[in-house]
């Protein structure tokens, strides 16, 4: 049982690394190589607030969210629009933007490095255990998971209950189409960046809470992200939900049942097993 | 008559004035090339132990006028690189350093790795390769390849075998059974350790409850300490880097974890980990320790923090410190930069360092090293070593405050 | 098979290029060597890659894993097998390993490979830490008695055989499905081609070169680490170089590797404080500027040219 919830809480603390970058690859179309160091500059962004000014984290969300959204607004139209406007065909804008991610990750190392130094930063904060069903679980993973869930739940309700919400799919399906129905793709698409940005900081906001984290760390959780966005399949919420709840309970289990050496073996097995099955992920649609 | 004798005094002054500024003014500063990592995997770990030594030195160094070379005060210009983490990069900044930057000192790099990867071209270069933050196993081998290599730090081996021992008098005071659950995390280090370990632990007539390894970068620990938990053992032993280091405290205490000791290895000795768990970390053993009580650690301590605004850490850091130290007593009592002077001069010679007395034996390795401390009363105190003066006894862990 | 007299110039011109090539380590320089051996190996890597991602339009971030596994087996191996040996070990490791990822991922489409290859190298080191850890490892080195000079020559070595390969693929039966296939993959399957046999072939090719690399590298590293081994970043650079002299030639991977690497060397030495910022800023301005690679741009400034020429005639 307690390797359930274990699971399963693992699994919300995964939902909230890869959802913003399924935002951002589903309906922007930009494989964000950079997600992992925006994940970090929200966890840097926590730990500066708590440390130097007492604010918890999950009230730094709510200032985090808002610089993000616009830092992440600002790097689409900058940077990545013109490559967006210049490519032909679909799979040249994932090549060109996985290059131009790529060399961001580097920008935004090299920035957190400049700013914050290269040291490892942990605090603790509600590092107390708590227990359900009988057993031990650490409270800050449970609020953070809490938070996975009410981020994702409100994010699931705007795209499917509002009209934006509607666009945004509408054009995760496909960009052109959507043009010709009247939807502003290039200002839902920034917005969608934006947004996918914002909801990463805040991930790494609460991640900081018991992760420890420093400039160059980001690229494991970005390895972590794109596996769930592929294997959930691109462009539905829900789909990286239920893959990133299946990555926390099988990791968990195998930690648990057969070797903690082969989690990410298993992982991948998992991907790979999806992949071949469903070539376009658990809710993707397949590509014509 | 007066006006000849102050025209008489203020010419010699004007010569002497003249000769100080003369020599203060002739001689090229020094240069000293520095290569580690500043971004990548050991970030981290460099930005602790490796960078702010070096600034220390250079300052401390220059405040006093520079090193004396053969009569000639010569100021220190440091170069830094960072070589990314990647052992490539590390190569070509020390030719780079050599052969483009003409450094007259290069400075050992930082981690086992990077510091062997560099270990062929120090050796063709003919620079001194006084290692601080390396741990090998096979001194004897790389010192007979490579002889302008010296380690400081110690061997795995000893780092196992004592911590076996500080084990062993545990239970024999009775403040533990023969219980233990040791882990270790899928990197070379913690592998390494863990080979080293199992065997020394068995031998000691420990019983190994539970063992596993988890990948390096593991986010959740927590099914790990679930199931050492359920093993029900009297010990716990983690051979981990400063991530899984803190993340497995953290579990211990979660779970509540009760044992009489508990022990994980890189960043126990960091000011990071007080930091993080201030009094729960009370009793809590690793790898390291310093001798609180030495005036010359603590002076240094207190320079560290003064000029960087840091504090060391435990383990490294003053180790660190002391090979710098062991280049500039060589330069100084040499007289010299001439390489192969100053590596006859390294392998002979006593030095008298922050860390104590420090003297290389046949395989360019220091025979006496930290192996075990404990946080005990806010300090990481040394509770095993291989020849250091200042072991204290080693305490219970009393549960998690 | 039959060469052309165009195709006998190629080829002198080629082994004219090698020969000075391997005159480096004479040069007494060895900073220089230093570079050459770095310049030969993302060579070699960038030029095989392209062999595969060039006509497939696949991007396979998987260099590192290959790059570990050849690593790994020249750190396991060299105390017990001859060098040789190693070497031919590596390139039959890597082609297999190769044969099971292109077979399982051949259905997979564009992004969805690049993120599979992507996490290949961390699956495949952690498959190697894990087994390290139940035998007992205690720690990999590697001591041998190769110098830098050795090391650059075997490097350079395998790029002729790496060049010459994708030559003579290229005036195969294979090389013509391969454009086949990089024109419109649908009439070629439709043609008879065995689109995925090829894909699979091809990507076998990359996958032991880049072992073969690796398995030579070895020496250097002296120890080998998972974390050294199967850098991530290392697949990174290799797509970027050879994007970045352009995939449509034999060459353009060479052409890209040299000012990458110079480019680097100039950043990491200038700024070593801001080395990481200044080499993101390069990728970006390098990805808006040249899309095509350095082989695009001098397409284009030929066709500008022509098209000027052709305009005079013209008008004259």
């Amino acid at each position: 049982m307690d390797i359930l919830i274990t699971g399963i809480v693992l699994g919300g603390t995964y939902a909230l690394i890869a959802m913003g970058l399924n935002l951002q690859y589903g309906v922007a179309r930009i494989m964000n190589l950079a997600n992992g160091e925006m994940l970090v500059a929200g966890g840097f962004a926590a730990f500066w607030l708590y440390t130097g000014a007492q604010v918890s984290p999950i009230l730094a969300i709510f200032l985090v969210a808002p610089v993000t959204f616009v830092l992440n607004w600002l790097i689409y139209k900058i940077m990545l629009r013109p490559l967006v406007k210049r490519a032909k065909t679909r799979g040249q804008l994932e090549a060109d933007s996985i290059l131009a991610t790529f060399g961001l990750a580097f920008v935004l190392v090299g920035l957190m490095i400049w700013a914050f130094g290269g040291d490892y930063f942990s605090y603790s904060y509600l590092s107390r255990p708590v227990e359900i069903f009988g057993s031990n679980f650490g409270l800050n993973r449970v609020v953070a998971f809490i938070c996975a869930v009410v981020i994702c739940g409100l994010l699931y309700l705007w795209l499917n209950h509002s009209r934006a919400g509607m666009a945004i799919r509408a054009i995760s399906v496909s960009p052109s189409s959507s043009g010709l129905v009247g939807i502003d793709v290039p200002r839902l698409s920034a917005i969608a960046f934006a947004l996918g940005g914002a909801v990463t900081a805040m991930g790494g906001a609460l991640i900081s809470t018991f992760l420890t984290l420093d400039a160059s760390t980001g690229v494991l959780f970005t390895m972590k992200a794109l596996i769930i966005v592929i294997m959930g399949g691109v462009g539905d919420v829900r789909g990286t939900i239920i893959a990133a709840l299946i990555l926390g309970i099988g990791e968990t289990m195998v930690a648990s049942f057969i070797d903690p050496g082969l989690t990410l073996a298993a992982a991948y097995l998992l991907f790979i097993l999806i992949l071949l099955f469903r070539p376009e992920g658990l809710f993707g649609r397949r590509l014509t | 008559m007066l006006r000849r004798h102050l025209l008489k005094l203020s010419m010699a002054v004007a010569v002497a004035g003249s000769f100080v500024a003369g020599t203060a003014f002739a001689s090229d500063p020094i240069k000293v090339g520095a290569v580690a990592p500043k971004t990548g995997p050991l970030a981290g770990g460099a930005a602790v132990t490796h960078w702010p030594n070096i600034q220390l030195w250079v300052r401390e160094v220059n405040d006093r006028g520079g090193l004396n070379v053969g009569g000639e005060q010569r100021m220190l210009e440091l170069i830094e690189y960072d070589d990314q983490t990647n052992p490539q990069e590390t190569i070509k900044a020390v030719q780079r350093l050599a052969t483009q930057d003409n450094a007259e000192i290069i400075l050992a790099p930082y981690s086992t790795g990077l510091n062997l990867a560099a270990a062929p071209i120090f050796h063709r270069l003919g620079y001194p390769q006084i290692t601080s933050t390396t741990t090998t196993d096979n001194a004897a081998d790389l010192s007979s390849k490579f002889d302008t290599l010296f380690f400081t730090l110690g061997t795995n081996s000893g780092i196992t075998g004592d911590a076996a021992k500080v084990f062993s008098d545990l239970r024999e005071q009775g403040v533990i059974g023969n219980k233990v659950a040791m882990v270790n995390v899928a990197d070379a280090f913690g592998i390494e350790l863990m080979a080293s370990a199992k065997p020394a632990f068995e031998e000691a007539g420990f019983e190994i409850v539970y063992e596993t390894s988890y990948p390096l970068g593991t986010q959740d620990l927590s099914p790990i300490m679930k199931a050492a938990k359920a093993a029900n053992p009297d010990a716990f032993v983690a051979w981990s880097y400063p991530p899984d280091t803190l993340g497995l405290t953290e579990q211990a205490m979660i779970e509540d974890l009760q044992v009489g000791a508990f022990y994980t290895a890189v960043a126990t000795a960091f000011p990071l980990y007080i930091g993080k768990f201030g009094d729960a970390a009370e009793g809590v053993l690793g790898i390291g320790g310093v001798n609180t009580e030495s005036e010359s650690f603590k002076d240094y301590a207190a320079r560290h923090k003064e000029v960087t605004g840091q504090d060391p850490d435990y383990w490294a850091s003053g180790m660190m410190y002391a090979t710098l130290q062991i280049l500039e007593q060589s330069i100084e009592t040499t007289g010299t930069l001439d390489r192969p002077t100053l590596i006859k001069h390294i392998k002979e010679t006593t030095f008298d360092t922050v860390m104590g007395p420090m003297k290389f034996d046949e395989n360019n390795s220091n025979p006496s090293f930290w192996t075990v401390g404990q946080w005990q009363g806010g300090k990481f105190k040394g509770v095993a070593s291989t020849g250091r003066e200042g072991v204290v006894p080693v305490v219970k862990k009393e549960g998690w405050k | 098979m039959r060469f052309s007299g165009d195709d006998w110039r190629h080829i002198a011109i080629a082994v004219v290029l090698i020969a000075i090539a391997a005159l480096l380590p004479f040069g007494g320089n060895a900073y220089y060597l230093s570079l050459g051996v770095n310049i030969a190996m993302y060579t070699a890597l960038a030029t095989s890659w392209a062999l595969f991602s060039g006509p497939t339009h696949y991007i396979s971030l998987a260099t590192a894993a290959f790059f570990g596994i050849g690593t790994y087996v020249t750190g396991i191996g060299i105390e017990t097998t001859p060098y040789p040996m190693l070497l031919v070990l590596a390139a039959l490791a890597g082609a297999a390993v190769a044969a099971l990822v292109g077979l399982a991922t051949l259905r997979l489409s564009g992004i969805y490979f690049v993120i599979f290859t992507l996490g290949l190298a961390e699956m495949v080191r952690q498959i190697v830490t894990w087994w390290q850890n139940q035998a007992g490892s205690k720690g990999t080195y590697v001591l041998t008695n190769l110098t830098e000079a050795d090391i650059y020559w075997q490097l350079l070595g395998l790029c002729a055989i790496v060049w010459a390969t994708g030559w003579l693929i290229g005036r195969s039966r294979l090389g013509f499905a391969l454009r086949i296939i990089g024109d419109d993959e649908t009439v070629a399957s439709h043609s008879g081609i065995n689109t995925a046999l090829v894909k699979v072939a091809l990507f076998m090719v990359s996958g032991s070169v880049a072992a073969v690399v690796g398995a030579m590298i070895a020496p250097r590293y002296v120890y080998i680490e998972p974390a050294s081994a199967f850098t991530p970043m290392l697949s990174f650079q290799v797509v970027i170089m050879a994007l970045l002299g352009g995939t449509g030639r034999l060459w353009g991977p060479l052409v890209g590797v040299i000012p990458f690497t110079l480019l680097w060397e100039v950043i990491s030495s200038s700024f070593p404080n801001q080395t990481t910022l200044l080499l993101g800023v390069c990728f970006l301005i390098i990805v808006y500027l040249l899309p095509k690679g350095f082989v695009g741009l001098l397409q284009k400034i030929r066709m500008r040219a022509s098209g000027e020429s052709a305009r005079d005639e013209a008008l004259a």
